[in-house]
């Protein structure tokens, strides 16, 4: 476009941006119909169907209203960190978009890249660290809303997005460690160039198993929505907030959705490629379309699955929740990441870890039989013994 | 008193077998049968405005008067239906009836229906000797301050010429004659079911004729 390589190369990353945020902010939009379209259709409703044909033109209905209602400030919130909060929880979840590959980044058009921050070789990293600040939204939110319901949402918040960190990030380090790096897109041209059965999936079924739940858990969703579950914390953080603020909120958990589904499709599910159609060789023309096409494919099937899962299981206890993180994500991810590491180490095949992985499941799922079990047996045990809380004992 | 532990029925909780500890299949199942209600979508969903709802027989809605066959006011103003009235909704100024009306004593001069009070019970129809006050299939009233929905007499009529040629709400006779009760010129004397002094009895006349408070006097609040 221009001569100068340096201006040439803003304008193209301004493009890009400017192309990644106009299509996150539409998409969110419509992510949201269909999410009440896809509930509507589960609960047998209907669904919203008023404003334009099927209802199309809802968000834009939702956006003005959200625009114009009246943006309240309660008098009791600490005012600065109350407005900030919900950038903090946008702001982050966009930024972490910026080394994600939403498309054959080598085959870009000249005036297009697919990735905004290109040959970032701390990616994942990157990820991690900006997406985990996310949370500071949601605390800094309730904190400053000086209300106990969510002030208890956001701790809540805090608790669990701690917690899952760590096997999200654990679960990713076996996929780094099989690459040798932590670049997204050289993992994702590593996964095309090796076909279908290069995807990492095939290598690391538990590990994609693992990311999956933590990352849902990661974006405060159902079923992981502790901190804003509306039966014992009316909105839980977002209590006090309205209008556009309120909706920043949302638009900051339908980007980490989006976020999420595509690393699942990026690390897991060879992003862009799909056999015959978007190989790593295949160079007709347009084939940068057919790919991308293929990635928003896969990232739409798997935000599909998340709005499914939504509507399927009933929400977490925040035992269960913790414990779920503690004792069942973690040590699985850490058996993962050794098992890696001994097959690297010693050169054993590739499907050695396929075959790991299913054990690993499969010892899980033993030894949750045998602790259900001696949790019941413990029962019994307390009962043979004849006490009874309403009997003191003698 | 304390149960001993011997009494108490213990539940046992299902031993959970591999598969249920892994959580998967039930997920999976559950994914299928939300999938399913997409699939084979049948929405519940009345799109009301357009889709009006086909109401039951019996469906109980907003009152009319009805008219005998010469087009006047059938009611007689009796009062039963004010009396029966638990929502003490109705409120009736009785009138000597205009000598051409030779077959009643008397008709409603005022006869005032608070349809925000009512609860739609049907008592007044049920109350009522002369079919006169019936409860119609209409449903959906609306109005912009809550004196426009105190019907008088006439608002209670025009819903009969509304409402008569609906087969839902069938016009049962035009005869405004009371029953064989009113061949009764003397009442024998029946004691009171429970003693209750006259100043404590719901129906207090204020008037001849007058039950309750003045409904001039309440329609202007
Ligand atoms: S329906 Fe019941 S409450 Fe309504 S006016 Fe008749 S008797 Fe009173
Ligand atoms: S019971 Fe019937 S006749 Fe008697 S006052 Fe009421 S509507 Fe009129």
């Amino acid at each position: 476009m221009f001569d100068d390589p340096g201006l040439n190369s803003l304008a193209v990353t301004l493009l890009t941006i400017v192309a990644v945020l106009g299509g996150i902010l539409g998409t969110c939009t419509y992510l949201i119909l269909l999410e009440r379209k896809l509930s509507a259709w589960m609960q047998d409703r209907v669904g919203p169907n008023r404003v334009g044909p099927f209802g199309v033109l809802q968000p834009i209905a939702d956006g003005i209203k959200f625009l114009l209602k009246e943006d309240v400030i309660p008098d009791h919130v600490d005012k600065v960190l109350y407005i900030v909060a919900p950038t903090i929880s946008v702001f982050t979840t966009m930024l972490a978009f910026s080394v994600v590959p939403f498309g054959p980044v080598d085959q870009a058009p000249e005036w297009l890249r697919f990735i905004i921050a290109p040959n970032m070789d701390l990616g994942l990293v990157f990820i991690f660290a900006v997406t985990s600040l996310a949370v500071y939204g949601i605390i800094l939110g309730g904190w400053a809303s000086n209300n106990k319901y969510s002030a208890l949402g956001s701790l809540r918040a805090s608790a669990q997005v701690v917690s899952y960190e760590i096997p999200l990030g654990m679960s990713i380090l076996g996929i780094a460690l099989l690459h040798g790096t932590m670049n997204l897109e050289t993992m994702l041209t590593d996964q095309a160039a090796s076909g279908v059965m290069g995807w990492n999936i095939w290598y690391q079924p538990l590990a994609g198993l693992i990311f999956f739940t933590a990352a849902l858990a990661e974006s405060n969703r159902l079923p992981f929505d502790l901190a804003e579950c509306e039966q014992e914390l009316v909105g839980g953080f977002h209590t006090e907030y309205s209008s556009m603020k309120f909706a920043l909120f949302f638009i900051g958990e339908y980007t980490h959705v989006i976020t999420t589904s595509f690393l699942v499709s990026v690390l897991f599910f060879g992003g862009w490629h799909f056999p015959y159609i978007a190989e790593a060789s295949s160079a007709y023309a347009g084939a940068w379309a057919v790919k991308l096409l293929v990635l928003a494919a896969k990232v739409l099937l798997c935000i599909v699955l998340v709005m499914l899962l939504r509507w399927t299981i009933p929400r977490f206890r925040f035992d269960q929740l913790m414990g779920l993180a503690w004792k069942v994500l973690i040590p699985l991810a850490l058996a993962n990441v050794v098992l890696v590491m001994c097959v690297l180490q010693f050169g054993w095949s590739h499907w050695w870890l396929t075959a790991g992985s299913v054990l690993l499941f499969i010892a899980a799922g033993v030894i949750g039989v045998n602790a259900s079990r001696s949790e019941i047996m413990g029962r019994h045990q307390v009962r043979a013994t004849g006490f009874s809380p309403a009997v003191p004992p003698g | 008193m304390p149960i001993d532990s011997q009494q108490v029925t213990w539940v046992e909780e299902p031993d959970i077998g591999f598969w249920e500890a892994t959580f998967l299949p039930a997920i999976v199942a559950g994914l299928k049968t939300t999938l399913r209600h997409v699939t084979e979508y049948k929405p519940v969903t009345k799109q009301y405005p357009e889709e009006k709802p086909s109401l039951p027989e019996h469906y109980r809605g907003v009152h009319r008067l009805n008219r005998d066959e010469q087009g006047r006011v059938k009611c007689v103003a009796c009062m039963l239906c004010a009396t029966a009235c638990p929502a003490n909704c109705i409120h009736i100024e009785a009138a000597d009836a205009p000598p051409e009306w030779p077959d009643r004593d008397k008709f409603p001069a005022s006869f005032v229906l608070d349809e925000l009070r009512c609860i739609y019970c049907g008592m007044c129809e049920e109350a009522c000797p002369v079919d006169a006050i019936e409860l119609t299939h209409i449903y959906d009233l609306t109005g912009r301050t809550r004196n426009e929905l105190v019907y008088d007499r006439e608002q209670l009529l025009s819903i009969f010429d509304k409402t008569k040629d609906n087969p839902r709400d069938p016009v049962r006779t035009h005869r405004g004659k009371l029953g064989p009760a009113a061949a009764f010129k003397e009442l024998p004397t029946v004691g009171p079911a429970t003693a209750v002094p006259a100043a404590e009895r719901a129906a207090v006349a204020t008037a001849p004729g007058v039950i309750g408070p003045d409904p001039q006097t309440l329609q202007g609040q």
